[in-house]
């Protein structure tokens, strides 16, 4: 029921919203849970395991019960707190967990099963036959059980990360926040007040007090209007701080467009990473439920959400409520409400010896012993000092005293104190480098007292910065003392009392736990699953620390506590992963060539972060496979072009260039003449091989290193390691090049014509020159090197000019025949060539292995040089690099058995690693590494690849299938 | 060098890196395609600082600090890492490969100038760094993390960045930095 006159709402501002498919009228500023109470709405969902009807139990984000689900579009937002989402026109939610309605929960049979639903019973019950558990008991359970649903669809809307620095981060922005806040504000610190909610004040919007003088709600808007004003103050509302980590580092989730209708390019959420020299944690405390049986219908509230609803959204939940509490904190309560002109039936304090003065029936010494009502409470049964009672009520405010919300506190492994005047843990000292917990999250609960320790936080986090706080008085407000007296349970009564709304614990659970000697925390916490729901225990952990206590005779503090780790409250996986859905995942890099061609059809693949074409379609080719022998005849026979721009360069200069080569390759390259090009190999510290590629020598003291696509990187990075750890004095300096030359293969019996035409006259460099030429303008350089067997070149142009070249290169070749070929080609051509890639040295393999151990050399040591010469490195035990010829296809990753072996493991005697069809020989192809392979050249072998079904004999033969004396090459 | 054909041989068209990338404006900030050129890898020797500093005293510039640049006039040295800099604006000067490798950089960068009021707000998204004008004040330089990428990042003005980032990268660059003008956008109208 909304109250006239009452709350801090826009009632200029009406807004419509649907819950269940009933369209609800609320106003802006209320939650959806105080729009729902404003229009009666007290049934919202249904519990996880017994489906018991649940109301709205807090006014904050530690709700266990109000979760909801927002449709919007192909969003479906589950497990949405009914008490943080905010109403707008539009909005539309849907309950949860419930089949079909949420009146009519067929689900809630469940809950007439309880006596055999306890905690452990899936466990005990369902573990014969065992393999029934994954296939049939657990799905049917979680089917059951649950919560909310996903919409099945990509979530394709805007989410956003950020990075924030302050000096000052202060959380929560209530009394004690406030005056941190100003105070370092005040000071010309860099201050980030960081609230969740929607609107800055904390307690001061939800209850009814005085800080000098005028309303609390008044004073926080003018603090907050100074704040505004300031320009080295950052206000961030709706914005959750969920997690602490090293070095002054927090998480914190804002709800940037979930308040509003989604316009374009609205980020839902936003992730952030603030980074701040000091903090204040001014987080605030969270109040604890009674517990009593049957204490979890739709009706029963905490006392402070009582007095939420009613200060700030103008709403009362009932209209006949009752007051139960074990602390003074809760007469505000009734009185409250009195004054609101609404009926208080009773207040029941749990002490024996407070005070009866109030203007409604008091009983002192009271236990709630039942509760009825169905989809909503009725009446409550009380005994007291005097005798029992049976009240009529629709709606009981409970509160079993306070929580400081220690969380963030806990993040870096700090245990929180038990404080046995409070009945609640408070933060350790120095638990979070570098942040001080002010206010009620510290165990300071009158009014007076958060605004004096928030400016005492802010004081000293000023001092540890080198800054001079501003001499600032405290306001004056209440300064009541805070005293309770413990009440964990009703003693003696039969009925469940429920702990952990949320996951449906009770307290007989935790005793179960405790008889069945799951005694420690943190397993009750797994037997029961008490504290494992979406509100991570807020509500119930405390209160089930004190029944296991009880129950194995110890105190609260040697029971201790379980692990509060991040987030705070959930954080959504689409915020954390902003912009890395889809293409966004890793930054993609282009070809010069890339328009040109993806203009021929040519479908690119993807090499590492590269896009390459993978063939170049023709009109009336069918398959991959056709366009790709096409091109490979096309190379053999005329010539082709490719762009070779992905394979790494590395410019090395110095004196000790050459030195430095000798040192990472294993053959020599200081007797490399200038002008020439020599192919490498490189080795791993281990002794397997690393890397190859060829090296031109530009100058004496000047040299070009490629190296292959897939190991750019990781050579770049080997060579700093080495030239780091081994050689940091030497005259050598190296930078990646690899992006400032565009690479262009030309290869084929008519490479020369093509160049010819281009350059004016044929080129006159031998096999393996290097030589600097100049095209219009254009400096180039041009390479005699050869990947496919064929008379070849590599034209390099400065980048800029890459996609006119190869524009050029391609008309050319088109006109002699010839055309673009693909990554398929240019695989068939190298395989036929009985060249490597990394499919070959896949980082397990040796010099020796793949038939190159001559090329280290016997002269000079080099990196992994050592290594290599260990036992077990070389020999005939070892797998060698051979080609396989079959008439058959055959399959990387098949296995290699001897004919008439039986096909195990222990016959194995190796596998395929490139496969492809040659069009040039008619012939399957593949390379493998085979047991003395080099041995076994004109063997038969078996190929058998179970995955893919195949099972063919191929011939072991010499890795080089195509121009074995390499005349074409020199040609 | 050995010049073939330059007869023949029409000139080649350059491209940049963005081309075709129209500037894009939100909330009065400027994402655009800039333009340095040449730019030049200088990576002194060990113990040849001195010679360095002195082949460049002529262009009233000097060898910088980590994290700082040295500018003079249109010319620029801008540290890009140990023991290297980036000459922006300028063929090296005669007599620096005595004493520095020297290397053209200048096809290898695509260059991005974002430059307004949510400058620096839209880099804080990608960017993990500080850059509050006390802590990255004008003038200095960073290798920073783009998301995934590296980059050289410059602040030329109290809200005007220059981004280096690979040239195959640029469109993702680019993009990135775009949606972040268009989020910072979205954010200021519902606001």
């Amino acid at each position: 029921m909304r109250l006239a006159g009452k709350g801090l709402i826009d009632r200029s501002q009406p807004v419509t919203f649907i819950f269940d498919g009933r369209s609800y009228q609320g106003y802006k500023g209320d939650t959806l849970a105080s729009a729902l109470l404003a229009n009666d709405v007290r049934l919202v969902g249904r519990s996880f395991k017994y489906h018991r009807p649940r109301g709205v139990l807090t006014a904050g984000s530690e709700e266990p019960n109000a979760l909801v689900e927002i449709l919007e579009g192909n969003q479906q937002t589950p497990n949405v707190r009914a008490t943080v989402q905010e109403v707008f026109d539009g909005l539309s939610a849907r309950s949860q967990n419930r089949f079909p309605s949420l009146r009519f929960d067929l689900l809630s049979v469940n809950d007439l099963a309880a006596p055999f639903l306890s905690a452990g019973f899936y466990y005990k019950t369902f573990m014969w036959p065992r393999p029934l558990w994954e296939k049939l008991y657990e799905p049917l359970i979680r089917r059951a059980a649950g919560l909310g649903s996903l919409s099945g669809k990509h979530d394709e809307a805007a989410y956003e990360k950020a990075w924030a620095y302050c000096d000052v981060l202060v959380i929560g922005s209530g009394p004690a926040g406030l005056m941190a806040a100003l105070t370092a504000g005040r000071a010309g610190a860099d201050v980030i007040l960081a609230e969740e909610d929607a609107r800055m004040g904390g307690r001061l919007l939800s209850e009814n007090l005085r800080i000098d003088g005028q309303p609390g709600a008044d004073w926080a808007k003018a603090a907050l209007d100074e704040l505004r004003a300031l320009p080295n103050v950052r206000l961030m509302t709706r914005t959750t701080v969920t997690g602490a980590y090293d070095d002054g580092t927090y998480g914190a989730l804002e709800r940037v467009g979930l308040h509003t209708k989604p316009a374009p390019h609205l980020p839902r959420e936003c992730f952030w990473r603030i980074v701040a020299g000091q903090t204040i944690l001014a987080a605030g405390a969270l109040e604890r439920p009674m517990v009593f049986p049957d204490n979890d219908r739709p009706g029963i509230m905490l006392a402070s959400a009582v007095r939420s609803y009613l200060h700030r959204y103008g709403v009362v939940p009932g209209s006949r409520i009752t007051v139960i509490a074990n602390n003074d904190a809760a007469r505000a309560t009734a009185r409250d409400l009195m004054a609101a002109g609404v009926k208080v039936v009773a207040i029941l304090d749990t002490r024996p010896d407070a005070t009866a003065l109030e203007d409604c029936p008091v009983y002192l010494n009271a236990q709630i012993t039942g509760t009825a009502g169905r989809l909503g409470l009725a009446s409550i049964t009380v005994r007291h000092a005097g005798g029992t009672a049976t009240l009529e009520t629709d709606c009981l405010a409970m509160s079993g005293g306070w929580n400081p919300t220690v969380h963030l506190t806990c993040h870096m492994n700090g245990r929180p104190l038990w404080r046995e005047d409070i009945a609640a843990f408070i933060p350790a000292p120095d638990a979070v480098p570098r942040l001080t917990p002010a206010g009620a999250c510290n165990g300071v609960f009158s009014t007076a007292a958060c605004l004096r320790d928030g400016t005492e936080a802010a004081r000293s986090a000023l001092a540890a910065l080198g800054r001079t706080a501003p001499e600032m008085a405290v306001p004056l407000a209440e300064d009541a003392p805070y005293s309770l007296v413990p009440f964990w349970q009703t003693p003696d009564v039969e009925g469940r009392q429920w702990l952990d709304f949320a996951n449906d614990v009770t307290t007989k659970d935790v005793k179960l736990s405790a008889q069945e000697n799951f005694r420690s925390v943190e397993h009750m916490k797994r037997y029961t699953t008490q504290g494992m729901a979406p509100d991570q225990g807020k509500n119930s952990n405390v209160a089930a620390l004190a029944i296991l206590a009880d129950a194995t005779g110890r105190g609260i503090p040697q029971t201790g506590t379980t692990t509060f780790r991040p987030p705070f409250t959930p954080v959504s996986i689409a915020a954390m992963g902003a912009g890395g859905r889809g293409m966004g995942f890793a930054p993609q890099r282009f070809l010069t060539s890339d328009q040109a061609s993806r203009d021929r059809g040519a479908p690119m693949i993807e090499a590492g972060l590269w896009y390459r074409p993978s063939y170049f379609p023709k009109p009336g080719e069918a398959t991959w496979q056709e366009a790709c022998n096409r091109e490979v005849r096309m190379v053999r026979t005329t010539v082709g072009v490719a762009d070779v721009s992905t394979l790494g360069k590395i410019d090395i200069q110095g004196r000790d260039a050459a030195r430095f080569l000798d040192l990472v390759y294993t053959n020599t390259f200081s007797s490399l003449p200038v002008g020439r090009v020599r192919y490498g190999l490189m080795l791993r510290e281990d002794g397997l091989v690393l890397d190859d590629g060829t090296t031109a020598r530009l100058g004496e003291n000047h040299y070009l290193m490629t190296t292959t696509t897939a190991a750019a990187g990781l050579v770049m990075r080997h060579l700093d390691f080495v030239h780091q750890a081994f050689c940091a004095e030497w005259d050598v300096r190296f930078i990646s090049v690899t992006e400032a030359w565009a690479q262009f293969a030309i290869a084929g019996p008519k490479a020369r014509e093509l160049l010819a035409t281009l350059l004016g006259s044929a080129p006159d460099l031998p096999f393996m020159g290097v030589s600097g030429i100049v095209l219009g303008s254009t400096p180039a350089r041009l390479f005699r090197i050869s990947f496919s067997g064929e008379e070849g070149y590599e034209l390099a142009v400065p980048t800029r000019f890459g996609e006119a070249l190869f524009r050029d290169l391609l008309a050319r070749a088109e006109t002699l025949g010839g055309g673009p070929y693909g990554m398929e080609a240019l695989n068939v051509l190298r395989i036929e060539k009985g060249f490597i890639t990394h499919a070959e040295i896949h980082g397990r393999t040796t010099a020796f292995d793949v038939g190159m151990e001559k090329m280290v050399s016997a002269k000079k040591d080099c990196i992994g040089k050592a290594a290599a010469a260990r036992p077990g490195m070389f020999g005939p035990e070892r797998e060698q690099l051979v080609g396989l010829k079959s008439a058959m296809p055959m399959t990387a990753g098949a296995h290699l058995f001897a004919p008439g072996d039986r096909v195990h493991r222990e016959t194995d005697q190796g596998y395929v690693t490139s496969v492809c069809y040659s069009a040039t020989l008619d012939a399957h192809l593949a390379l493998a590494f085979v047991k003395n392979g080099r041995a076994r050249h004109g063997d038969r072998i078996r190929v058998v690849d179970h995955l893919r079904k195949l099972d063919v004999t191929a011939e072991i033969t010499d890795l080089v299938f195509h121009d074995k004396e390499g005349a074409k090459l020199r040609a | 060098m050995t010049r073939k054909g330059q007869s023949c041989v029409p000139e080649l068209i350059a491209k940049s890196a963005l081309a075709g990338h129209a500037p894009l404006t939100r909330l009065d900030t400027t994402l655009a395609e800039g333009l340095a050129t040449p730019i030049i890898s200088i990576a002194p020797f060990p113990g040849r600082m001195a010679q360095v500093d002195a082949v460049f005293a002529p262009l009233a510039l000097a060898f910088p600090a980590p994290g700082r640049q040295s500018v003079s006039g249109d010319r620029r040295l801008v540290w890009t890492g140990r023991d290297q800099a980036f000459l922006i604006g300028s063929v090296a000067p005669d007599g620096l490969t005595d004493h520095a490798a020297v290397t053209d950089q200048t096809d290898g960068w695509a260059i991005l100038t974002l430059h307004g009021p949510a400058a620096t707000d839209a880099l804080m998204r990608p960017v993990p760094m500080d850059l509050r004008a006390h802590a990255f004040p004008v003038g200095h330089t960073a290798r920073v993390a783009l998301n995934h990428m590296q980059a050289i990042l410059i602040r030329t003005g109290i809200e005007s960045f220059e981004i280096l980032v690979f040239r195959s990268m640029a469109r993702t660059a680019w993009s990135e930095l775009a949606e972040a003008l268009e989020l910072l956008a979205a954010r200021a109208r519902i606001a």
